[in-house]
């Protein structure tokens, strides 16, 4: 059963082969047992996920079931659950359990899922390695059989790693600069970043609110899109959330491809890329073209400007969005504070790491009187040009293609020690984000053993399209269906 | 050496609305300390803000009251520190893009003149909450009922001379906002605060000296004290050579002390930055039309209206305005007792008298404009005389009786204004006393023959147990001892 898609689990429980409590059981077994390898969970709530099967076996005996009810999946740390302890990777919050549900959590409740626990993630979702986690490194359940622990990717890589390694068929994600797309592609697995707006942030813990977007994690195309229908919509809770119809995605998954317009940006086809993933990614395109797609090369010509101004607006807000942790009124306290400020300090001090205070001196510094028009002000305004690049090509083409990330999987602790090098896995994903446009990374071939990801970006609430593009291509393919040994 | 004295005022008023300005949990003052702070307000990770669409009519009201532009697009901004009792590590506020941009305030000034007020902006903000210092063994209670409260904070041009000018202006804003019905008014609830900024400069001189900010006044008294504090101390400093500091000051009333709080050179860097949780805000003419219909009468267009309509004076006129619940109550009081003069001075003498030494307002009156009016009514057919009126008011007040005529019976109030009976009185009293009675005939000078007069009366009102008719005994009194 764990090889099994979201879909196809969906049609065993509704066959009545298998009750969501056997279901339930038999992924919990599996997680329990093979998790000591990835570290992919950071809690399981295996008693809370027995009593939601059982509730969902009855749901559906009373005919009252979705297609998601009693499937297993699990939550990225970063969505708050009511009663269950929700970390965001952190000390700061390693013993905090909201009384209330994020938006996403309440969603896939009423919807009967079964929430088997909370994935690993890298702290306050700043990372590109899921090595940032208090709770520990994530390892990509690829490459292990060569003796090597390799990184599954950043933020999101504790979802990725256990749809990867068939922990769970489906895990929620978040994607601020490419949290989502860049480990699906190091972990071979399908995920997408809708428009920004698109998903409420409403109880997703935040690290920059204008970038920040919930998403879709799973191995099929079909799967994430049946976990859209459950995720995307207004949410009066969140102001920034677009009030504007859902479409149901799986209805458009089967259109066909012929006459799909397709760019390749070449600022993305550059020498940051190595040959053999160039050739990865270029072998994907051929196969959009055998289904009736037409390809050009377009330009963004202020994409390698979109690094830089990520490094300013998303610390910035990340330095605000922060300042609630300071061990006034819940999470972490330092011992025996000796006055205020030694509570604030300390507590900060002990209760964050590296990379989370490294991105808020670095905001604060962007914010700072002198700096803030220099830095700040500096970073919108080219985000504005970036946005302005991906309207014009988007006059030209239906879609862009390109690769997700630079290279594969590197080695745990390869890239620690430079911040920078890091920051440089997102430099094919970090503009979307900025443009708050949607995106999805999909399987497409390997390197080396390792799963490569092709990236496909749409217009503004393009996602049933992107879904439709990335479905055909698993019609033809199998790249997503590999599994690692 | 003299000096011009400037002032400018930023204003915290607190909006009347039922929930916050983000969230929707109470904004009622007085409750248990944390039961009206949910999620949001106690800034729990993933929570989010909802603008409270109330706050924005309420702000664009005011804007329209004061003669301000409305802006269209209001942003809101991210003011960043950390203090206990602000949840989120920033504040929630306005600054690039407020909703209401320049206006202005006409000020009626003691000595008759009219000082006109620009506003420069006023901006709509979240409250902070209350740090409790006291019963917590050396440590500090937080209180978050208060936090995301909407305040308009109203910024003025440094127009203003005098602390009575500054007094007044206070005033009369506190005036447009009660009768908006925006704000309670109820400053010893923090309804509104008032931060002072003054400076002095050589009299003449186009040079703004440096100032200093003098924060947190809650009453009127207290800011007219701590101006007349701080310009006496600014002078000082000055006339011995000495150079003024800019900086934050704090003023205790009750000691007419203040201390610095902070500098220039400390001050915070408070790294303002748009809130990325917020859309801006587009108002548009609709909104505008809408509030601009829920306008109720203002304090100009109202003491306009009771000179009109009541022959008050400038002055009566004005004080029974100022004060939309005062003002209420002055009409509910002349509706039920026609003469609106003696209504007014009946307001502003007894019943203002009571409610200053008993510390109440308006709307804790133990009396009601109808009863006022009922005695009004019995004053001007000289059924009680000024006397047993008094008498009346104050079982009234004191919850006695609650009908004007039962007192008046009760107390055996009745003026007698029976001629016959009131000459058998003064023929009575005037038989007792004939020296009195000989001395005032012979006397040839009728201011003194006047004063003279005085002399019967105490002997008439005992005779008529304080129940005559005070006039009619005098008309009496000067045709029986003749001339």
């Amino acid at each position: 059963m764990h090889n099994k898609s979201v879909a196809e689990l969906s049609r065993e429980l509704e066959s009545g082969k298998i009750s969501s409590v056997e279901l339930t059981q038999q992924f919990l077994d599996r997680l329990k047992q093979e998790d000591g390898k990835y570290n992919s969970f950071i809690t399981i709530t295996e008693e809370q996920a027995l009593a939601e099967a059982k509730a969902a076996d009855e749901l559906r005996a009373a005919g009252k079931a979705t297609a998601w009810t009693g499937v297993p999946f699990a939550h990225k740390d970063i969505f708050c659950t009511n009663g269950v302890r929700t970390t965001c990777g952190s000390k700061m919050l390693e013993n905090f359990v909201p009384p209330y549900d994020a938006t996403v959590t309440e969603k896939f409740r009423q919807a009967g899922a079964v929430c088997l626990g909370k994935t690993n993630m890298d702290e306050f979702a700043m990372g590109s390695s899921n090595e940032s986690s208090y709770f520990g490194a994530v390892t990509n359940p690829w490459g292990l059989s060569s003796g090597e622990k390799r990184v599954p990717g950043g933020s999101s890589g504790g979802s990725a790693a256990a749809v990867a390694a068939r922990l769970v068929p489906a895990a929620t994600a978040t994607d601020t600069g490419g949290s989502i797309r860049q480990p699906a592609a190091l972990c071979g697995v399908t995920g997408l970043k809708p428009t920004y707006g698109r998903v409420s942030r409403y109880g997703m813990i935040a690290f920059a609110s204008s970038l920040d977007q919930g998403g879709t994690m799973a191995r099929t195309a079909e799967d994430n899109a049946l976990m859209l229908n459950v995720m995307a919509g207004f949410d009066p809770k969140d102001s920034t959330s677009i009030d504007r119809e859902v479409p149901d995605y799986t209805a458009t998954l089967n259109e066909p491809l012929k006459g799909l317009k397709i760019g390749l940006p070449k600022e993305y086809f550059s020498d940051q890329l190595s040959p053999a993933m160039e050739e990865q990614v270029r072998n994907a395109v051929k196969e959009y073209e055998k289904l009736g797609a037409t390809v050009k090369e377009v330009s963004l010509p202020n994409a390698k400007l979109a690094i830089a101004a990520y490094y300013v607006i998303a610390p910035a807000e990340a330095s605000a969005n922060l300042s609630r942790f300071d061990g006034v009124r819940y999470g972490y306290r330092c011992e025996d504070p000796k006055d205020l400020m030694d509570m604030y300090t300390r507590t900060r001090a002990e209760g964050f790491g590296a990379e989370v205070k490294r991105r808020i001196l670095v905001g604060t510094y962007a914010l700072s009187h002198g700096y803030y028009d220099a830095y700040y002000l500096k970073a919108q305004k080219v985000r504005r040009l970036i946005q302005q690049d991906f309207a014009n090509a988007f006059k030209e083409v239906d879609v862009l293609m390109s690769p997700t990330s630079p290279s594969p999987a590197f080695v745990q602790g390869e890239k620690t020690n430079d911040p920078v090098t890091m920051y440089l896995e997102d430099i094919f994903t970090i503009a979307i984000n900025l443009a708050g446009l949607p995106a999805m990374s999909v399987p497409a071939g390997f390197v080396d053993g390792l799963p490569v990801g092709l990236q496909i970006i749409g217009d503004y609430f393009a996602e049933a399209r992107l879904l439709n593009a990335a479905h055909q291509f698993q019609q033809v393919t199998d790249w997503h269906q590999r599994e690692p040994k | 050496m003299q000096w011009d004295i400037v002032i400018g005022l930023e204003i915290h008023v607190q909006l009347a609305t039922q929930t916050k300005i983000f969230s929707g949990s109470s904004t009622a003052y007085g409750a248990e300390p944390n039961t009206q702070a949910n999620a949001v307000d106690l800034a729990m990770p993933g929570t989010l803000p909802v603008p409270n669409e109330n706050a924005f009519r309420y702000a664009v009201m005011f804007g329209l009251a004061v003669n301000a532009e409305i802006g269209r697009r209001s942003m809101f901004e991210r003011k960043n520190y950390f203090y206990p009792d602000l949840p989120k590590g920033y504040q929630t506020t306005q600054l690039e893009q407020p909703i209401v941009g320049p206006g202005y305030v006409d000020v009626d000034l003691a000595n008759g003149e009219t000082k006109r007020v620009r506003i420069h902006h006023a901006h709509l903000e979240e409250d902070a909450g209350k740090s409790l210092h006291e019963d917590y063994h050396g440590m500090s209670g937080i209180d978050l009922n208060r936090a995301g409260t909407p305040l308009i904070e109203v910024v003025t041009e440094p127009d203003m001379n005098s602390a009575e000018e500054a007094v007044a202006f206070a005033k009369k804003l506190h005036s447009i906002v009660t009768s908006l019905g925006i704000c309670d008014g109820d400053m010893s609830q923090g309804s509104m605060r008032f931060d002072v900024n003054i400076s002095l400069k050589p009299k003449g001189s186009d040079q703004l000296g440096t100032r200093t900010e003098t924060k947190n006044l809650n009453s009127f008294r207290f800011m007219e004290q701590a101006i007349a504090h701080e310009v006496e101390r600014q002078m000082d400093i000055l006339e011995d050579g000495g150079r003024i500091i800019q900086e934050t000051r704090l003023y205790n009333g009750d000691r007419d002390e203040s201390r610095s709080m902070r500098t220039k050179e400390e001050a915070n860097d408070y790294r303002y930055f748009p809130c990325p949780d917020l859309l801006p805000v587009v108002i548009d003419d609709d909104f505008i039309e809408d509030a601009r219909s829920r306008l109720p009468e203002l304090p100009d267009a109202r003491k306009a209206r009771f000179k009109e309509q009541y022959g008050l004076n400038d002055y009566d006129a004005g004080l029974l305005s100022g004060d939309a619940k005062l003002a209420a109550f002055f009409e509910e009081t002349v509706e039920h007792g026609k003469d609106a003069k003696l209504a007014a001075n009946w307001i502003q003498g007894e019943f203002s008298a009571r409610l200053n030494a008993e510390e109440k307002t308006v709307a804790e009156s133990p009396i009601s404009g109808a009863q006022l009016g009922d005695l009004v009514v019995r004053i001007a057919d000289n059924t009680v005389s000024s006397a047993g009126a008094k008498k009346v008011f104050e079982a009234l007040w004191t919850g006695e009786n609650d009908n004007v005529d039962a007192i008046i019976d009760a107390k055996g109030l009745k003026q007698v204004s029976d001629t016959g009976a009131l000459e058998a009185m003064v023929d009575e009293v005037l038989a007792g006393m004939p020296d009195q009675v000989a001395q005032y005939q012979n006397e040839e000078d009728p201011k003194k023959r006047k004063k003279m007069l005085g002399g019967f009366m105490g002997p008439l009102m005992k005779a008529s147990k304080g129940q005559g008719n005070p006039k009619l005994f005098n008309e009496i009194l000067v045709k029986k001892l003749g001339g």
